[in-house]
């Protein structure tokens, strides 16, 4: 009876605490696929940033132990129930979650969803980290920098079908010219397969004497190249860039293998999702067109699907990488 | 036998206790007093936890796994196991998204998943006593094959195009905050207590789950009664299925990925014998109320999953525990 009066105390007193700190605060929910994930622990450390600097908000960092639908979609439920003001998830199943955020915005509750999106009737707004133009853009670009005289560059795929990387291809296509003297001279497809990459890597070098870099839009193929380089001795020679993972190309950045590459900064993106729910909170209609502001990251400017483009790969070298590859 | 053994066994009493005092001393009761404080705090803990819409929502959290729950419970208590009910919600959810892109009516879409439940429960039961293999070696394989068709027809893809009016099953209330689905939980725990304990079939199983041996001999068709369990679980699995693929709107063939587990839990829980032979559709009716608001309560207070797993577990090692040690130590036999 002692321990059961001692757990009504502090339940009592803990419901005290929550009923004071909830007095005219604005409570956002950022909700991601499972907690425990570096990626979406840096988002929540982006989001308590812009929580702080909007100041009146209280961050709720939530999300089910493991990645399923249904876990998700129990916490969304909770969020409800405590009446929050907005919930910006991060979605497990664009199209399971629908019925249970649809049910949120009838409560009158703000719902965008980012990183990963929501079907259109299940979200006001949705934020991409990046957009399809700026990705291929920026891998040419990352090459481009470290050749200012041009040269020869060849492109490591994933599979040929692969959706993603085909369209950033054909992107990069679009503006190479733009690059002064870079000519891609193959493009070869390492299925995402370290083994098959790293042996892709390896005939990319024998059969261009000349290539000065290797352009690999995927984190299997960027670091399979990366050490194919290395074990050539030709690290500092061939520039191996592309889109990677911070943890797994830490190492590729020290050697000299890869001067540079990008991919989006999750505390930049935790941060945009939380300013831009505090944007839909404080009456900003989402609409096509619009465009909504979001903090220090400029403003978002919505598609026909309401769907919009955070900003430009974040590009990761010697100077940063430390700092980031202990996180994703 | 021996006099040395006799020594051992349990002294049979020549009287009962009395019955208030086994009402109250039974694990029901435990369980209910768990439910209530459990309640109790919750509503302590949280502002928003006592208001009917939220009760309401909370539901959702259990009755599909709860009406699982039921039949695996009889299935426990004969002394079996299946272990592939998550992956038929899977393959039945599967059925009813590919029947509805062919534009099937919801109830051709009842059919269809009632159907394709049974006949999962139906390959389960004939492999287990059929050929006699072991259910929970049996279940281990389905679990994969029947998900794996799933995943084998879908791949990474969705159906997403159900009629609007299956979201009634999943979405709908039949008054006020009572859902369809709670409602449809308090049926199946009526019909499934009756089956249980008022019936010869419901006794049939736990003599089963006591001594299958002994109930061959005394003249139950035990293989046509485990068969039947595995039907209904089947059955019971068709249904969940249908109403978790309606409050869902979609289809992955990652639906209710582990869930099975989940579902034991409620059933273990509800002071089933996991060796078979005893237990109560009260309890798992209990306990499953006990899972949903302990779930609830904390996603209230924003309680990362992952404390909230380490609670259910140290909740069921506890129940366990404590019976056992209440016979050790109070001097009662």
């Amino acid at each position: 009876m002692k321990l059961l009066k001692k757990v009504l105390v502090t339940a009592a007193v803990t419901a005290l605490m929550t009923t004071t700190a909830q007095a005219e605060t604005k409570r956002i929910a950022l909700v991601v696929k499972a907690l425990g994930i570096g990626f979406f622990e840096a988002a929540a450390k982006g989001g308590e940033e812009a929580a702080g600097e909007i100041g009146d908000v209280e961050l709720i960092y939530t999300g089910p132990t493991d990645t399923t639908a249904e876990g998700q979609i129990e916490v969304i439920n909770s969020l409800i129930a405590q009446k929050v003001d907005a919930i910006a998830v991060s979605a497990n199943d664009q199209d399971a979650l629908v019925p249970a955020l649809k049910k949120a915005m009838q409560r009158g509750i703000k719902v965008i969803s980012w990183d990963s999106g929501v079907a259109a009737d299940g979200r006001m707004l949705h934020l991409n980290p990046s957009s399809n133009a700026l990705i291929g853009n920026m891998i040419v670009k990352l090459a481009a920098d470290h050749l200012p005289d041009g040269g020869d560059v060849a492109v490591l795929s994933a599979s040929a079908t692969a959706t993603n990387q085909n369209i950033w291809i054909e992107e990069m296509n679009k503006v190479t010219d733009q690059y002064n003297g870079i000519n891609v001279v193959a493009t070869v497809y390492g299925d995402d397969l370290a083994d098959k990459s790293y042996r892709e890597a390896e005939g990319l070098m024998k059969s261009h004497a000349d290539l000065k870099a290797i352009i690999a839009p995927t984190s299997v193929g960027i670091v399979a190249a990366a050490q194919a380089v290395s074990d050539a001795g030709k690290a500092g020679e061939i520039n191996v860039t592309g889109l990677g993972l911070p943890s797994e190309m830490a190492g590729h950045i020290e050697s000299g293998a890869s001067k540079s590459f990008a991919i989006w900064n999750p505390i930049d993106l935790g941060y945009s999702a939380v300013m831009l729910a505090n944007s839909l909170i404080d009456g900003i209609e989402a609409a096509p067109g619009a465009e909504i502001p979001m903090g220090r990251m400029g403003t978002l400017t919505l598609d026909d699907n309401s769907e919009g483009a955070m900003a430009d790969p974040f590009v990761y070298d010697a100077s940063n990488i430390d700092d980031f590859k202990d996180i994703f | 036998m021996s006099s040395q053994t006799e020594t051992n066994l349990p002294t049979i009493p020549d009287h009962l206790k009395p019955r208030w005092y086994r009402l109250v001393a039974s694990w029901e009761s435990m369980l209910l007093v768990v439910a209530v404080v459990i309640f109790i705090i919750n509503s302590f803990a949280s502002p928003y936890f006592l208001d009917p819409w939220n009760l309401s929502d909370a539901t959702f959290n259990f009755t599909e796994k709860a009406l699982i729950a039921f039949a695996m419970a009889l299935l426990i208590i004969s002394g079996e196991i299946d272990l592939s009910v998550a992956s038929i919600i899977a393959l039945v959810s599967t059925a009813i998204g590919f029947a509805a892109q062919l534009g099937a009516g919801v109830p051709m879409l009842v059919v269809i998943g009632i159907t394709v439940g049974l006949l999962c429960g139906a390959f389960n039961g004939l492999l287990v006593t059929g050929l006699g293999l072991p259910s929970i070696v049996v279940t281990i394989g389905t679990m994969s094959l029947f998900r794996g068709i799933s995943y084998m027809v879908l791949g990474d893809q969705a159906y997403t195009d159900y009629p609007a009016e299956l979201s009634y099953f999943g979405q709908g209330y039949v008054w006020w905050v009572i859902s369809f689905e709670l409602l449809l939980f308090l049926v199946t725990a009526i019909i499934f207590g009756v089956l249980l304990h008022k019936t010869s079939f419901g006794r049939a199983v736990t003599i089963i789950g006591n001594n299958a041996t002994g109930a061959l001999f005394s003249g139950i068709r035990v293989g046509r009664v485990k068969f039947i369990l595995f039907l209904l679980t089947g059955l019971m699995s068709a249904i969940a299925a249908i109403c978790l693929t309606s409050r869902l709107g979609s289809t992955r063939p990652s639906i209710a990925f582990g869930w099975e587990l989940e579902i034991i839990t409620i059933v273990v829980l509800g002071g089933v014998n996991i060796l078979g032979g005893s237990g109560s559709i009260a309890g798992v009716f209990i306990a499953s109320f006990v899972l949903g608001m302990v779930t609830f309560g904390f996603g209230l207070l924003n309680v990362p999953g992952i404390v909230m797993s380490i609670f259910v577990g140290l909740l069921l090692i506890s129940v366990i525990a404590l019976p056992r040690l209440w016979t050790k130590y109070s001097g009662n036999k």
